[in-house]
């Protein structure tokens, strides 16, 4: 029998990995000495990146989805069939549906999901954009609303680190093309001391935020919301009004980890250089469900799914181990409705983010669209 | 018996050892703790910062070779 590979998770990281193995095995996969089947929860791929425009009607919803089928290259079975149980010591995971797979070898890539029911009064009490819905609906909040207090609330953990930032600045753009600031005040609310995770991005948004007169509140970890009063208060005993609340919800692994006993919160201890899960040698583990401290971006899922292709093939064709992934994390930032940035960094190399420009913001436009081509494992 | 949670955030940049803190003391109970790594002098500040400002309380800071070791213990 020909070594199996079962993919779990038909997003971004498990999506390229099907993809780049199928472009390094095809002989393999021909004779049938490798087998690549994937678990999935929808026959839809989302172009998660996109929901940052669908508030501002900058998006059309349709352009966020394509077929999954269509998307993954069509030697790879694709059951949309959830995983219910994955047991690493009989390897073998058994679905939604009742089925077993077994594998030879295991690629864990079931992504993260947004918990706003975590913090009491936060899912009733605020909007994001987080989700197709959440984006739905915060666009008709935004269609609705006629001046007052934005609060723009961060939670950790979350995924897209740079997100709030960006819709901060976009909302001033689109508010401000409404004739709405005026009658305006944002307030952006982080967990940390300082406006972001890396200091030159905090550095940069805290000058442009004193630029536009927000208001901001470092150290602020979102304790409950009371939807009536319309308030949001901080574990660090601060209470903030509002009239329209942004939430940048916490988040958590896939239930089937938890479920699963593979990790707290979903998180799977992983290697951080090899990108195996912690105590295997057969299971690896990509993108947002890692409990590695970097980044949840696509960026980082597509660099980990990189790596795990190669080192798969390798082991498959070679016998031998190519590569460790570097901590590489690339991510753009938009700086408002047509200006933009980026910063990469990695393991060894700390960001140094450079000014924002249009021509940034129309590369991130661009790649709003060639997306679909790393997807695919062509870019 | 006390369960300690160890998060090796050397070298972590993007979200950074407190943020990993502040994930991570989500997921433990109370008069558990979590042992962080940080290569970012700032850490060896900054988290005490937050602990004390937010209640919890700060189980030691060590500096190791290349590395500060700070232990959190979550009181609430």
């Amino acid at each position: 029998m020909g070594k199996r590979i079962l993919i779990v998770g038909g997003g971004l990281a498990g999506t390229i990995v099907a993809n780049g193995l199928c472009r390094q095995l095809g002989e393999e996969l021909r004779t049938g000495s490798v087998g690549i089947t994937m678990l999935g929860t929808s026959d839809k791929h989302m172009y998660q990146p996109g929901l940052l425009y669908l508030p501002f009607g900058r998006f059309r919803e349709s352009e966020l989805f394509r077929d999954q089928r269509k998307v993954l290259d069509r030697r790879v079975p694709y059951f949309i069939d959830p995983a219910a149980n994955i047991d690493v010591e009989k390897k073998e995971v058994t679905t939604d549906s009742g089925k077993t797979h077994s594998y030879d070898y295991l690629v864990i890539a079931t992504g993260s999901q947004i918990k706003p029911q975590n913090v009491p009064g936060l899912a009733e009490g605020a909007h994001w954009f987080y989700d197709l819905e959440g984006a739905r609906r915060m666009r008709e909040g935004l269609e609705a609303f006629e001046g007052g207090k934005i609060v723009i609330n961060v939670n950790a953990p979350h995924k897209c680190p740079v997100a709030p930032l960006e819709i901060t600045f976009m909302l001033y753009d689109y508010l401000n093309s409404k004739g709405l600031m005026d009658k305006t005040e944002i307030m952006y609310t982080y967990p940390i001391g300082r406006l972001h995770a890396l200091e030159p991005v905090a550095e940069w948004a805290k000058t442009e935020m004193d630029k536009y007169g927000f208001k901001y509140e470092t150290f602020f970890n979102t304790k409950e919301v009371d939807p009536e009063k319309k308030t949001i208060s901080s574990e660090e005993g601060v209470t903030l009004d509002y009239d329209f609340l942004v939430t940048i919800p916490p988040h958590s692994g896939a239930d089937v980890i938890t479920n699963s006993d593979l990790g707290a919160g979903g998180w799977v201890p992983t290697d951080r250089n090899k990108l195996l899960r912690e105590g295997s040698t057969d299971v690896f583990v990509v993108g947002d469900t890692t409990n590695i401290p970097i980044s949840k971006a696509g960026s980082t899922a597509h660099f980990e799914a990189d790596t795990v292709v190669d080192n798969l093939s390798s082991l498959l064709t070679e016998g031998r181990w190519a590569r460790n992934y570097d901590g590489k994390v690339f991510c753009f930032v938009e700086t408002g409705m047509d200006t933009g940035t980026y910063v990469w960094f990695n393991y060894t190399t700390p960001p140094n983010p450079g000014p924002p420009s249009q021509m940034i913001h129309w590369f991130k436009l661009v790649y709003n669209r060639l997306y679909w081509l790393s997807a695919r494992g062509l870019l | 018996m006390t369960q300690r949670t160890k998060i090796d955030a050397r070298g972590a940049f993007c979200p950074g050892p407190l943020m990993e803190l502040i994930a991570a003391l989500k997921l433990i109970e109370i008069g558990d703790e979590v042992e962080v790594w940080s290569s970012d002098k700032g850490s060896a500040n900054e988290i005490p910062e937050w602990v004390a400002k937010v209640g919890h309380e700060m189980g030691g800071t060590e500096e190791c070779d290349g590395y500060w070791s700070l232990v959190v213990k979550k009181a609430k």
